[in-house]
């Protein structure tokens, strides 16, 4: 699947109330892995290194009953992802049940496997929202990044989910090998009549990681972007919304990554293991409970894996006194984790972290020779 | 295309198919949802959002709440209803 901005965004207006503290949090938004087979081999997949294999892929009662479970909790959005979740023969079921359930469906797909009638299948089944994801605009890089053959049925794809009803995101994850075309990424976003632009940040850990020489931009590339993405947004304003946030390493401040560890959200994998976010796995020393064993409420409320990082009890200095505590709820664990081999600590991107300095030898390395890429790989 | 559209006092608003209204036991509140997004609605919000099917009018939806909020003068209603309908209409969140 590929990565993520935060998810969930809560309009706060005068008719809209403010959240209330209450002491039980409730969830968001589920994030359902239904597979990790994907005919892409992306470098940055945010999978984890260790993929699922399709034997030990959950069935469909226990999604189903997950599913139930998770409207119980309050969840009110379901995304199905992967690897590539139209692989699995009964996304159709699983859709109609969360969305007679009451949960918004979005699919996520890199749409390389689906036809027009898949679509209407889809569509029939319950689907809100499709988000496609695309490497490039540029079909040879595209091709080149993504490891596989699919640009021009991505787009056809794209025209295909607009014609059957559906509403679209576009998700693109930029970094040094495409940025330069993000403008021509805003007008294929446009011209495909997409509603919004997701532009998602290369996150490093897991495989991403092993690939951030080719990856990390340059400065100079992300003001031009910055400055692309401004005149986009005055431009195409009603037309196309954009995501776009500046990538960490040169942000002075971490982002509050999934709105705060338990809090908001909760990511189930192909195998069933709940997670806090989809990259918790390689926080190698939690254990995460599994939808096979135990009710999704209990994993919210009582496993060790979701209470480890949750409020702001876990932290140290310089978090624990920090006035931003709650804002960024101390930034990315998984980062935190990868980088500084310390999940306690403040995320490096922080420029208050003790352990910034671990973020020096990869920036003086951006815009240095690209390395070939490591694909993702079973 | 997303159109951009401008509400009027007689237009029929209705939530596009992406948009979805619904109470949520668990928040004890209404709730739009919509791609990536969640509206939490308060009282009054939730009021107008249910009215909103595509076969009532603002006026006619600005009357029903003159009705039931008696104490509220009806310039400032039909001026908040616009006001919160086209803050979606904006989005598009809103339709006619
Ligand atoms: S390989 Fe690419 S398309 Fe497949 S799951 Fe990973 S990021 Fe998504
Ligand atoms: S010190 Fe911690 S809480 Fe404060 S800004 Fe940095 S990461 Fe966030």
């Amino acid at each position: 699947m590929m990565q993520k901005n935060s998810k969930i965004e809560c309009k706060k207006t005068s008719y809209l109330t403010p959240e209330k503290k209450s002491k039980m949090l409730i969830p968001y938004a589920v994030l359902c892995e239904l597979t990790h087979r994907c005919p892409l081999s992306c470098p940055y997949c945010s999978n984890p290194v260790q993929l699922e294999m399709k034997s030990n892929e959950v069935n469909t009662e226990i999604w189903k009953k997950a599913l139930t479970e998770a409207v119980k909790l309050g969840i009110l959005q379901a995304h199905f992802s992967g690897g590539e979740p139209t692989a699995r023969k009964d996304l159709e079921v699983l859709i109609n049940h969360a969305s007679k359930e009451g949960l918004y469906t979005n699919l996520i797909t890199s749409g390389v496997l689906v036809n027009e009638e898949r679509l209407k299948k889809l569509y029939d089944s319950g689907l809100d929202h499709v988000q496609i994801s695309i490497q490039d605009t540029d079909p040879k890089n595209s091709e080149k990044i993504a490891g596989f053959k699919g640009h021009n049925k991505k787009l056809e794809v794209c025209k295909l989910v607009r014609k059957v009803g559906l509403p679209l995101t576009i998700n693109s994850v930029m970094h040094r090998q495409n940025l330069h075309n993000l403008k021509s990424m805003i007008e294929l976003a446009v011209e495909l009549d997409a509603e919004r632009l997701e532009v998602a940040q290369v996150q490093y850990y897991g495989w991403a990681l092993k690939n951030q020489t080719a990856f990390l931009p340059t400065r100079k590339q992300l003001d031009n972007a910055t400055k692309v993405v401004e005149e986009a947004r005055i431009k195409y304003k009603g037309i196309l919304a954009i995501d776009y946030v500046v990538p960490d390493y040169y942000a002075k401040k971490p982002k509050s990554c999934m709105g705060g560890w338990g809090r908001q959200f909760l990511n189930i994998t192909p195998a069933g293991k709940v997670l806090p976010c989809h990259a918790a796995e390689s926080l190698t020393f939690l254990d995460f409970d599994n939808i096979k064993e135990k009710p999704l409420s209990w994993i919210w409320e009582h496993s060790q894996s979701f209470n480890r990082f949750r409020g702001t009890d876990w932290m140290p200095e310089p978090c624990r006194s920090c006035d931003r505590r709650e804002i960024d709820w101390g930034g990315c664990r998984c980062q935190a984790f990868a980088l500084t081999g310390n999940a306690d600590a403040a995320d490096p991107a922080c420029e208050f972290s003790p352990y910034r300095n671990v973020l020096e030898e990869p920036l003086s390395k951006a815009g240095t020779d690209t390395p070939k890429f490591i694909y993702r790989k079973f | 295309m997303v159109e951009l559209i401008k509400l009027k006092s007689d237009d029929m608003p209705k939530l596009p198919r992406h948009a979805k209204l619904r109470y949520d036991e668990a928040r004890k509140k209404w709730i739009i949802n919509a791609p990536e997004r969640v509206f939490e609605l308060d009282e009054i919000a939730a009021e107008i959002m249910q009215m909103i099917d595509g076969n009532l009018s603002i006026n006619q939806i600005v009357d029903k709440l003159a009705n039931k909020f008696e104490n509220a003068p009806k310039e400032q209603i039909s001026k908040d209803v616009i006001i919160m309908l086209q803050s979606l209409a904006d989005k598009g969140f809103v339709i006619k």
